[in-house]
């Protein structure tokens, strides 16, 4: 190993502080300059057998585009991170690169990884930068057409390497605007959405046609978009329908699901309001149930919509909280409080129907559970009640029904996930494939989009056949 | 984006579109609804189909100007085009040979109730209509039910129109001189759906009623329209928005309805419905 190598620390990323933050929207980590891109990119082992890509769900080849940013060949390096990922500058910020690429980088064996994420976002957006450039367009070289339900990240991804391998693509997007939770669940502040539309713009360049208000399973089937010309369907449509925690007093006003806490702030602007129309109030104190990524997105948001207080309540340790890791560090610089081990058994409303208190539970570590996280178990007597004003429901999603309903010969699972094949994205129905939350259940930006490049991949097979 | 191809004032503050929407059209049914945005700005609201023209691509929208979004909406005009226009939503209306049935609308509720009742009336079933609204000059599609029901009744606040009273007094009449009823559909304001909930609860008459909540997207996906039925939560725009009227938790829909009144006000406050305003001048 490179000593000279070894010796540069891994470069930081220049953020806003937290105390300036969390008064507006604007983005939160900032990006590398030239300067500290060249740097961290020196950091590379340029290993002869790299292991950083067994850790990325779209397989794009890390080694070579970080050598291309040490020889300052920016626009080569992120024309090799585009030959895998279209969505570069989105990946760049929201994935979990320390339980992916970074997680098998050999300098982190002993040192801290090469900050691969950090890198590709730097690629991405110094492409930004360029004029723009009109990218190769294979529109309908192949004569065929494929239907995309969903434009989250499995339908983009799955759109955009269709659209490569030479098929005419339509994506079908139920809201207004495209990019499904990119828009509608992801912060500003994590990921600009104008970085959103940018990357849309890219793969509407390859030829792909975007359909908004497009309602699949209400204005149209799958059956009928086979039957209209359609070779193959592949359905993205989500984890699309919020759980709760069935305990008394979920339905007071101020209780919220993530999705809809985060679709009004989001997607619809409420942090506008009344500028723009759709309103969200919040009150003084707001607890957020869970702690994965939709948590400590809604608990940070609540501190921008002007909250006083905003807290994380989960049943378990700090060490089971299913976030990335940089998230909870800037949920608890920006002040947002944790109550661990703790979960709520009841919300309490005032006469007119609005939450006052939450009454939760104190849990204590037991035996090991089937996921291998220790099982939370309740304390018996240990009920205490918080004043609260919001409560946001952060505990997950179950697949949304529209499709399925409408599609009668298509497999689901006892929870109403599709059954797809895991490698093709094959479902129970001939020519119609599936990936990302709707047959997994709520994950990751980035383990959709492998779902969706490997049903891309799938779908060219069949069609090719 | 969706032009407005005829504009109609039914009554002081309730408007009635047509709207090009063919590929919506096709596949409405009664019963459901669509959610639109007028503009970048706006809100996503959701309206019940009031009317369908499948060869025409055509929707039929009606609507009570009741808050900002509304208004603005009220605002519109011939030639204008909505931005986004996303549907038909929601189950449709189980439509089928029951026998006699009530078809209650009370105010702009009048609206979706109309394509119920001609299914109804269509599907061979004996339509008794109610209708009413706060007065003769508020009174909507009273010739368009009258067509399609065997006998229509009418009742108004004031008296002005129709037997003095609620459409509840109607029904309680009929309920209690035991004419035989098979089903009930009742929309309108929630304290009037409740109020005929109530009424024919002792009877046993099975009574379906179109929730209208709060909601963002329409689609499942954010659970703002939840509603308690029975003893369960159900999302109106993928479960309803038709629910059993003897189920629904009431009193809760009536508070979830109020989540965001100090918003509607201050919204309005904040814009030339507030003061002076140009569009209304338009008119």
């Amino acid at each position: 190993m490179s000593k000279e190598k070894v010796k540069i620390e891994r470069q930081s990323m220049p953020h806003q502080e937290a105390a300036e933050r969390i008064q507006n929207f604007s983005e939160v980590a900032l990006g590398y300059n030239e300067e500290q891109a060249l740097l961290e990119a020196s950091r590379c082992l340029d290993c002869k057998k790299p292991t950083c890509m067994e850790g990325c769900p779209v397989e794009v080849d890390i080694p070579v585009f970080i050598k291309h940013i040490k020889a300052k060949e920016y626009q080569m390096a992120i024309d090799a991170i585009k030959m895998k990922n279209n969505l570069p500058a989105i990946c760049g910020r929201v994935c979990p690169q320390e339980n992916q690429c970074e997680k098998h980088c050999v300098l982190g064996k002993k040192f801290t990884p090469v900050a691969i994420g950090r890198l590709e976002r730097f690629a991405a957006d110094w492409e930004f930068k360029q004029p723009s450039e009109t990218r190769e367009n294979n529109k309908g070289k192949s004569g065929k057409k494929v239907a995309v339900v969903g434009s989250g990240p499995a339908g983009l991804t799955a759109a955009a390497d269709l659209a490569m391998f030479g098929y005419q693509v339509t994506v079908f997007e139920a809201l207004h605007t495209a990019g499904g939770v990119l828009v509608y669940g992801i912060p500003e502040f994590r990921l600009p959405k104008a970085i959103v539309e940018r990357e849309i713009q890219g793969i509407k360049q390859l030829g792909v046609e975007i359909r908004t208000n497009m309602v699949v399973g209400a204005v149209n089937t799958i059956d009928e978009l086979m039957k209209n010309g359609f070779d193959a369907v592949f359905i993205g449509t989500g984890a699309g329908l919020p759980n709760f925690m069935q305990i008394p007093g979920e339905n007071l006003n101020g209780v919220y699901s993530a999705n809809e806490f985060l679709t009004r702030t989001n997607l619809m602007k409420g942090y506008l309001f009344p500028e723009y129309l759709t309103p969200i109030r919040i009150g003084k104190k707001v607890a957020v149930i869970g702690a994965g990524n939709v948590a400590m997105d809604s608990a940070r948001t609540a501190l921008r919509l002007g909250a006083e207080e905003s807290y994380i309540i989960y049943r378990r340790s700090d060490k089971e909280m299913p976030a990335r890791g940089e998230e909870i560090e800037h949920a608890r610089e920006e002040g947002v409080k944790f109550r661990l081990l703790t979960s709520p058994v009841e919300i309490i409303g005032d006469e007119k129907g609005w939450v006052k208190a939450l009454k939760c539970q104190r849990f204590e570590l037991g035996e090991a559970d089937e996921s291998g996280r220790r099982r939370p178990v309740a304390i018996p007597g240990s009920e205490y009640e918080m004043e609260m004003d919001t409560v946001v429901m952060a505990i997950g999603q179950g697949p949304n029904p529209l499709v399925p309903r409408t599609t009668p010969d298509l497999q689901l699972n006892r929870h109403g996930n599709i059954i797809a094949d895991e490698t093709s994205g094959q479902t129970s129905k001939k020519g119609v494939f599936a990936g990302g939350d709707i047959v997994t259940g709520a994950a990751t930006v980035i383990q959709a989009m492998g779902a969706g490049k490997k049903a891309a991949r799938a779908i060219h097979e069949y069609l090719s056949n | 984006m969706f032009e407005i191809i005829r504009k109609e004032t039914l009554a002081e503050g309730i408007k009635l579109f047509e709207v090009a929407a063919p590929e919506i059209a096709k596949k409405a049914e009664p019963g459901q609804f669509i959610i639109l945005r007028k503009d970048e700005r706006g809100e996503r609201i959701p309206l019940t189909i009031a009317d369908f023209d499948r060869n025409l691509g055509i929707l039929v929208l009606i609507f009570q100007e009741v808050g900002r979004s509304t208004k603005e909406l009220g605002c519109m005009e011939v030639g204008d085009k909505i931005l986004d226009l996303a549907g038909p939503l929601g189950r449709a209306s189980e439509i089928e040979e029951y026998g006699r049935v009530v078809c209650i609308g009370g105010g702009v509720g009048i609206a979706p109730v109309y394509p119920i009742t001609r299914a109804l009336n269509n599907a061979d079933n004996e339509v008794i209509s109610i209708i009413g609204a706060r007065s003769a000059d508020q009174l909507i599609l009273k010739d368009k039910m009258a067509e399609i029901s065997h006998q229509l009744y009418i009742a108004s606040d004031d008296g002005t129109i129709g037997q003095k009273g609620f459409v509840t007094d109607v029904l309680a009449k009929l309920l209690a001189d035991e004419v035989k009823i098979d089903l009930i559909v009742a929309i309108g304001p929630l304290p009037m759906m409740q109020a005929v909930s109530e009424v024919s609860r002792p009877f046993g008459v099975k009574t379906t009623v179109s929730m209208n909540p709060i909601m963002v997207d329409g689609t499942g996906m954010c659970g703002a329209c939840r509603v308690a039925v029975g003893d369960k939560t159900k999302f109106a725009c993928v479960d309803g928005p038709e629910f059993d009227g003897h189920k629904v938790d009431w009193d809760l829909a009536i508070k979830r309805s109020r989540m965001f009144l100090a918003e509607e006000k201050q919204a309005i406050e904040h814009s030339c419905f507030g003061g002076e305003c140009q569009c209304q001048k338009k008119k």
